[in-house]
């Protein structure tokens, strides 16, 4: 099977500290924007996202073409009655094209899984479903290194929408390889119980206050409403309870960073106050999504960045 | 026509026969069972060293036709049975138009006598159309050949819909078969609910979905005093459920496929939709349970749920792929596999779930190999290792997740009349 990147539970912390590491060499430093070059000139990788996502679709695109590779953005549309079929076949035309990557967002959980299968050319999943979304907690996890922080040992909060969210799930995979303590917090009806299970490392609670305690980290998570099939909880009180305002920053420890995969939405699991406060790394996060893309690009082009330097 | 199978080992749970004899069939009925019997003018068939058994009865199978014949026929599915050593086999309501009327029951009645090679005893529908409001045709599709009714799966989620169709249909002496699944439970869902589901990121079904029907259907029984019969079981309280209304005396039986006792959700291939059936394959606990269920008897039967799908629609994303697997031709060796050579069940008993389990619960006078039934024989091997190619399988589809499996024993030949119509040599 051709090395794409499927997801972060089956890397191992060695492939994940290379990625980590080399995207250092891809962020951008003083001012100036990203690092380019020519690493992938003449290669050619395709966006394929049957989901709309602007944000990761463009910083993909940026990654790639800071690499000097040819970049193509498709947005498919999620086709209805035969759609597998016109998946495949989709994919099969794609492929027919030799492209060197494709980049692959879907909203069906596993459909990256299910087309490397019958595919030779490498895919990378740019979030599948509820499943994984492993280019997210990579740049989480460069993002959190970047304030001079271990990993190990850390107590990483994430709140929100556990049982939809692909970023919680490639976090908990990815922090829970370094031996961080990741508290899951949310309703009971979008934290299942088996998540307790799902990694070692990690515990669940239903209360805001008890998952800040001692977090070095606050993650956020989008309240999926697209993605919720039922009401699992009363939209008028979600915030009141769920919501991270500036009075729980009060209680956090001082060096908190507040973290959200975006795009956030004021009001529903953050305060404005809280979003645009010194604590929040968001758009640092946003600047490393590209650096981390460029390096996992170099990797699933050229089988590199095993041998980089380390830092 | 008269058939003699020599020198096997006959073994019949009615009758508690088990040893070396003969088995002489002539114009598709039981003429005899002995040492060294002598039929002139017989065909000869050596069964030294295999298992002859009645005629194995699967009383859950879609075989789609009429509506959708592009995945399997009456003809095609019948064939698969043969290969699977059925001699009888029962075909769900659910296909297009739905059977439930008496046209359609003769309709597939006719189609099979015609085209099936082995003997087709359809269920009707409970409701019309199965969309669970108005009752069906029960009386007159029971005389044109139902043995049995269901919803399959639409199940009826109205209690009171489905409390007056065990009234009705205990007027007529059919059993009533539920495809236990709370709809508002389970709906959007794609696998078991549970560590897997959650961890794959895909949309559970709830054992519980499965445990409230039984209990509202085991406690409409117990009001209607109905045969009441649980489909495909699969979850641990649903087995216990069941026990429990027997003890108390109550007209309950269950199934249980295959696949059930023999995979959970941790052994599916990530997105494989070859895994993908309801109900789901469940945790390992639940696998047990149902083991344990059909040791303890709490299980009558085994069905395979054969479902049959084409290529063209399991090839899709996970949570796009219609439910459901072949079962036909792989449910012997799975069950040799999970439960007598573990040593959990002896081949006896092996046997009754294949043969007078089923026979019981529907009422067929078949299943035994008494003088003057019907001539259906199942000649297996619990030794011979055999590969399943579902490329070479007879069903027109081939979703199975046992491609490529190795069984030790399995099917050799079936007779169905006193005519061989499958043999694992053909």
């Amino acid at each position: 099977m051709p090395q794409g990147l499927l997801g972060i539970e089956n890397l191992n912390r060695e492939e994940i500290q290379a990625i980590l590491d080399r995207s250092r060499d891809f962020q951008p430093r003083d001012d100036r924007s990203f690092g380019k070059s020519d690493l992938l000139r003449g290669r050619m990788v395709v966006n394929l996202f049957f989901e709309a996502s602007t944000r990761t679709r463009t910083s993909f695109e940026i990654a790639a073409k800071r690499l000097g590779a040819d970049a193509v953005s498709i947005t498919a549309q999620a086709s209805s009655v035969s759609k597998g079929e016109s998946l495949v076949d989709t994919l099969n035309t794609l492929a027919a094209m030799r492209p060197d990557a494709i980049i692959m967002r879907h909203a069906a959980s596993g459909a990256p899984h299910f087309l490397q299968r019958h595919l030779e050319i490498p895919i990378i999943n740019a979030g599948d479903g509820t499943h994984e979304h492993p280019t997210q907690a990579l740049l989480d996890a460069r993002t959190i290194l970047d304030r001079g922080a271990k990993l190990e040992g850390l107590r990483v909060a994430i709140i929100g929408d556990i049982a939809h969210s692909r970023v919680a799930r490639s976090n908990v995979y990815l922090l829970s390889k370094y031996g961080a303590d990741i508290v899951l917090c949310g309703p009971a009806s979008l934290l299942p119980r088996e998540l307790e299970k799902i990694a070692p490392g990690v515990t669940l609670t239903n209360t805001m206050e008890e998952a800040i305690q001692n977090a070095d980290v606050i993650m956020m998570l989008r309240v999926q409403l697209e993605r919720q099939h039922e009401a699992s909880f009363p939209a008028g009180e979600y915030f009141q309870f769920y919501g991270l305002r500036l009075e729980h920053l009060r209680r956090a420890k001082p060096d908190v960073i507040v973290m959200h995969p975006g795009p956030i939405n004021r009001g529903r699991e953050i305060s404005s106050e809280v979003a645009d406060s010194q604590r929040s790394v968001i758009l640092t996060q946003v600047q490393n999504g590209i650096a981390v893309r460029m390096a996992v690009l170099e990797r699933v082009l050229t089988g590199a960045n095993n041998h980089v330097t380390s830092h | 026509m008269s058939l003699l199978i020599k020198n096997g080992r006959v073994l019949d749970p009615a009758s508690g026969h088990d040893a070396v004899a003969d088995v002489w069939i002539e114009d598709g009925v039981l003429r005899g069972v002995g040492a060294n019997l002598s039929a002139p003018g017989a065909k000869i068939f050596d069964a030294t060293g295999l298992v002859v058994a009645p005629g194995f009865i699967d009383m859950h199978v879609h075989l789609r036709e009429p509506g959708f014949e592009h995945a399997e026929t009456i003809e095609s599915g019948s064939r698969a049975a043969a290969a699977g050593g059925f001699t009888s086999i029962c075909p769900m309501p659910n296909t297009a138009p739905v059977n439930d009327s008496a046209t359609v029951t003769s309709y597939i009645v006719e189609r099979a006598r015609q085209h099936a090679v082995v003997n087709v005893f359809p269920i009707g529908a409970i409701t019309k159309g199965s969309k669970g409001e108005n009752l069906a045709e029960i009386g007159s599709m029971r005389e044109a050949g139902i043995v049995a009714i269901s919803d399959d799966g639409r199940p009826v989620m109205n209690a009171r819909v489905m409390r007056r169709a065990m009234e009705f249909a205990r007027s007529f002496g059919l059993p009533v078969i539920d495809h236990c699944e709370d709809l508002h439970l389970s709906a959007g869902g794609d696998m078991h609910e549970g560590l897997e589901s959650v961890r794959l990121g895909l949309r559970g079904i709830p054992g519980c979905s499965e445990d409230v029907m039984v209990a509202r259907d085991i406690l409409l029984a117990e009001v209607t005093g109905v045969h009441y019969h649980v489909a495909h079981i699969s979850s641990r309280h649903s087995v216990e459920m069941v026990a429990f209304a027997k003890a108390r005396g109550l007209a309950v039986t269950a199934e249980a496929t295959p696949h059930h006792l023999a995979l959970a959700d941790s052994d599916m291939l990530p997105y494989d939709s070859n895994y993908k059936m309801k109900p789901p394959l469940r945790c390992t606990h639940d696998v047990s349970a149902v083991v344990q269920g059909v040791v303890n008897g709490a299980i009558d039967a085994i069905a395979t749920d054969h479902a049959p799908h084409p290529g063209s629609e399991k090839m899709q994303e996970f949570e796009q792929c219609p439910f459901g697997i072949l079962g036909l031709e792989t449910a012997l060796g799975i069950s040799l596999a999970q439960l007598v050579h573990p040593g959990k069940i002896g081949l006896k008993r092996l046997v009754e779930l294949f043969t007078t389990g089923p026979a019981k619960i529907l009422g067929l006078d078949r299943g035994t190999l008494a003088v003057g039934k019907p001539g259906d024989v199942t000649i297996f091997s619990t030794t011979q290792d055999w590969t399943y190619d579902v490329n070479k399988s007879f069903s027109k589809s081939r979703n199975s997740p046992y491609h490529r499996t190795t069984f030790r024993g399995g099917p050799i030949a079936t007779v169905v009349a006193g005519k061989v119509v499958w043999t694992s040599e053909s």
